[in-house]
């Protein structure tokens, strides 16, 4: 018994020092409820707002868009602005998901580049729901001393001299999209055939890729595991300040071009807040902060000229020039079925053995 | 003498085999590069920020409320219900013995979808108590499978005696039962515990905005690589319980060695 | 004395229904309910049409078949393995005679306490071309150990991260059986392998069944271990499931395969069961 004295003591111990929380400052405003994804904003911009607009942020954060799906969609949870992708967001505006922004109430919208803006339309006609946060596309990130001259297109990645030195992606749409892309299709087909010669092309890729990975391709190309990986755009400055050999290309086929932007929920119990919210976001300063902490590109034309570091502001990763932009595509929401369909080949490609 | 050593260094080589990641976890958290595939230098920054990092911090007191809470509402429960399993007479013990075991074999994704689209048709709002619910939920079958040997193999007669000699059912429960069964609850207590403090996907499902432990916080951050001071984190909690741990089994030691003495 | 008796009968009757009342409620609400919902949409169709065997079947489809297949080898070897490592553990911290179970079964556990994520990630470390093994290998001269991104490496991620689960249920067990039954034995001239087989072993059955249950069940669902170290190149059941909740938004099939797996579980551990006789009447357990 007296072990188990001791064993109580000890809970009650941790206990009392868990309870002890911080005293909250009152807000005049109320509270703005915001779900942005992990390590995607300068955490001093959180602060800045509550103190200029004496509103509570609430910051929650989430991994892939679609984790956010479903909580979303079942409404348990009130949240005032979420940060989906574009082929989340145009899914979401299928199916009645978002509330009309009113611009009236983002005066800064003015600061996004309309070039942009013309591209979201692709998945927001009209620009009526949703305000561009970060854009980026799916390259190769490749090691200089590891291969042979100079990669510019995605036949690389096929290629059987580097066999056990590819990282591939280890996403559906991305993964469906770049061997469709190589093979000259669109990355929206629905076109059964094209799927399939897409997906015999990545099972022959398969027994020369390394692994198939999303979030670890940056370290294991930094670590110089591999000498080519399939990554973000957002990622490259990043992993080249840590690994100078690091170059990263956007292949000549052309690639995905995707677009994260602010959208406000139907069940948003803030909307006026949320507005505000987007709206401090597309503040050049705000949007400059944002993007030297995170390093993902900013479709912010005047926060970009702000950019200090002369290579960083004219550099053709974080803004890549429209000739490259022009062989890119955006993904688009498919529908329930043809979704299934790009999951069926990539689950059958995974399950195959060889 | 040489077997002694044989099991001694088996039980070393599982023990490097355990704690090795947890090793290289310790020495990410001296890194001063961010990525974990880099030695950037020696560097202590990582604690300072640390410290500094609110949505961690508060991450930490979320996580160590909710393992703690949950764990010992699941004990408590778990007890009552294995006490009261224990009792029953074969048919319903069969019944209540299945439907104890079916969390255990759901994949924790079925648990938390199903927990929370059973929070939603009673409308129940999300929150810390709806998270706290739901593991209590899904880990109080570890403590009842935990407790239920150990009441077998207590005899139900000394109870039954006490009570004869007039003992009130709840101060013989205490006296003679509990001790008995105790070890059993506290290693379902420590299940419990651990499987909360390690919990990402019931948790996803179970909470609100306001609610982020650490795990739904690492969870988030895997996608643009984990922040140092996560590592930082872990190395200063791993610490505080080893050393806790170390000096709570000397000092036993010391006072078992005492008493040994005093015997004599 | 009757009259005595009588009322303790009724007091034990009234103590019964007081103390099961709790626990069946909570069960029913959280625990059978919950799974009438999973059994409501994995017999429902997506789109509204009612009844349907359609979710369940899936698990006949071709690349899900292999999925479970492999799922399944991956699990009962990495179980095996567990109990391998854990059986002899168990036996070594038994004759080292600690006096507190407690410090044992904190030691085994306190690496669980560390993020489970973090602690996979780690391996990668530990494992990868240039990582610390093969820095070790490099150094003394020896080949470079390749494991990272095969199933070894995933067998090894499974093994490490459920192995206190069979140690501690083992060792809880071991330590409870007196020295004397052992003596005894080895009085009436048995050697330490027929002790072993004939009297520790039979003796620790309930420990090593209920370790068996809480590695094979977390191993078989599992998908993160084999996307961090197996290098996404195997596809498991547990990913599969997940993919149908997450990316189809499916959760009719995700709950579909889900009952099949469940009711597999069920099976096998029926199965185990039989040989474990000390948990009679106990349902499934």
């Amino acid at each position: 018994m007296r072990g188990m004295k001791k064993w109580l003591l000890m809970a009650a111990l941790i206990g009392a020092v868990t309870l002890f929380c911080g005293c909250k400052r009152e807000y005049a405003n109320g509270e703005v409820v915001v779900f942005n994804w992990g390590e995607y904003i300068d955490e001093a911009v959180i602060k800045m707002f509550e103190e200029e607009y004496d509103i509570e942020v609430v910051y929650d954060e989430f991994t892939e868009n679609e984790d956010m799906y479903p909580i979303i969609n079942i409404g348990e949870v009130n949240y005032d602005v979420v940060c989906p992708s574009d082929y989340m967001i145009s899914r979401m505006i299928q199916e009645n998901l978002l509330a009309e922004l009113n611009y009236d109430n983002i005066p800064n919208i003015k600061n996004i580049d309309p070039e942009y803006l013309k591209s979201a339309e692709d998945f927001d006609p009209g620009n009526k729901y949703a305000v561009p946060y970060c854009w980026g596309t799916v390259g190769i990130l490749y090691n200089k001393t590891m291969v042979d001259g100079e990669i510019t297109s995605w036949s690389s990645i096929f290629d059987e001299k580097y066999s056990q030195n590819i990282l591939m992606i280890d996403s559906v749409r991305d993964g469906m999209g770049i061997a469709l892309k190589y093979l000259g299709y669109s990355m929206n087909t629905a076109e059964k055939s094209q799927l399939e010669e897409a997906k015999q092309l990545l099972i022959k890729q398969r027994p020369l890729v390394q692994g198939y990975f999303v979030d670890e391709v940056r370290n294991k190309m930094i670590g110089e595991e591999a000498a080519l990986g399939v990554i973000y755009s957002g990622e490259a400055i990043y992993t080249q300040r840590e690994n100078a050999n690091l170059v990263y290309v956007v292949p000549e086929e052309g690639s995905n071009v995707w677009i994260d932007g602010w959208v406000i929920p139907k069940n948003a119990k803030n909307k006026e807040n949320a507005e505000k919210w987007i709206n401090f976001m597309c503040r050049e300063d705000i949007a400059l902060m944002n993007f030297e902490e995170i390093t993902y590109s900013t479709p912010n034309k005047a926060a970009r000229e702000l950019i200090e570091d002369e290579a960083i502001r004219n550099s053709t990763i974080a803004f890549p020039p429209e000739e490259t932009l022009n062989r890119c595509e955006a993904f688009r929401y498919l529908g329930t079925a043809v979704e299934e369909l790009y999951m069926e080949m990539w689950n059958e490609m995974k399950a195959t053995k060889n | 003498m040489v077997k002694r050593i044989i099991q001694k260094g088996y039980i070393g080589l599982v023990i490097v085999f355990l704690y090795a990641p947890i090793l290289v976890l310790a020495v990410l958290s001296f890194n001063s590069s961010k990525s974990r595939a880099k030695w950037g230098g020696f560097t202590l920054k990582w604690y300072q920020k640390m410290l500094e990092n609110d949505k961690i911090l508060n991450a930490l007191w979320t996580t160590l409320l909710l393992a703690l809470a949950s764990a010992l509402l699941a004990a408590l429960l778990g007890t009552l219900a294995a006490v009261a399993i224990n009792r029953m007479k074969k048919l319903p013990k069969a019944v209540m013995m299945s439907i104890t075991n079916i969390p255990l074999l759901n994949s924790e994704i079925v648990t938390g979808i199903s927990l929370m689209l059973l929070y939603f048709a009673v409308s129940f709002s999300l929150g810390f108590t709806s998270v706290l619910l739901a593991l209590t939920a899904a880990h109080m079958p570890y403590v009842i499978l935990s407790v239920l040997p150990k009441l077998r193999q207590t005899s139900k007669s000394t109870y039954e005696a006490a009570l004869d000699l007039g003992a009130p059912p709840l101060a013989a429960f205490f006296r003679i039962v509990l001790p008995d069964i105790f070890p059993g609850v506290l290693s379902g207590f420590m299940l419990a515990f651990t499987l909360a403090l390690d919990d990402f996907v019931i948790t996803h499902f179970t909470k609100n905005a306001r609610v982020n432990t650490l795990s739904t916080v690492i969870y988030a951050e895997t996608r643009r690589g984990i922040e140092p001071e996560i590592y930082a984190l872990s190395t200063v909690m791993f610490t505080a319980v080893l050393v806790l741990l170390i000096a709570v089994n000397r000092t036993k030691a010391k006072a078992a060695k005492k008493a040994a003495e005093r015997q004599r | 004395m009757s009259k005595e008796k009588g009322r303790l009968a009724t007091h034990k009757r009234r103590m019964q229904y007081l103390l099961s009342t709790p626990y069946v409620l909570w069960s029913i609400g959280f625990i059978v309910l919950p799974l009438i919902m999973i059994v409501y949409y994995g017999m429902t169709s997506r789109n509204g049409d009612g009844f349907t065997l359609e979710n369940l079947k899936l698990i006949w489809a071709p690349t899900n078949r292999s999925t479970l297949v492999l799922s399944i080898q991956l699990s009962v070897i990495s179980t095996l393995l567990c109990l391998l490592i854990a059986y002899p553990l168990a036996l070594a911290l038994r004759a080292l005679r600690l006096k507190s179970n407690g410090f044992v079964i904190l030691l085994f556990m306190l690496p669980m306490w560390m993020n489970f994520l973090l602690r996979t990630i780690a391996w990668q470390n530990i494992l990868e071309k240039n990582g610390v093994i093969n820095m070790f290998l490099g150094a003394v001269g020896l080949p470079k150990l390749n494991i990272i991104n095969t199933p070894a490496a995933i067998v090894l991620g499974m093994v490490y991260d459920f192995l206190p689960f069979m140690i501690i249920p083992i060792y809880n067990v071991l330590s409870k059986i007196s020295d004397d039954v052992i003596q005894a034995a080895s009085d009436l001239g048995a050697n330490y392998i027929q002790i072993l087989f004939r009297v520790i072993i039979p003796l620790s059955k309930p420990g090593i069944v209920s370790g068996l249950t809480m590695v094979f069940v977390p191993s078989l669902t599992t998908f993160v271990i084999s996307d961090i170290l197996g290098g996404g190149k195997v596809l498991l059941i547990g990913k599969v499931i997940e993919q149908k909740f997450k990316m189809a938004n499916d959760w009719n099939a995700g709950c579909g395969l889900s009952l099949v797996l469940m009711v597999f579980i069920f099976i096998c551990m029926a199965i185990v069961q039989k040989y474990d006789k000390d948990a009679e009447g106990t349902g499934v357990w």
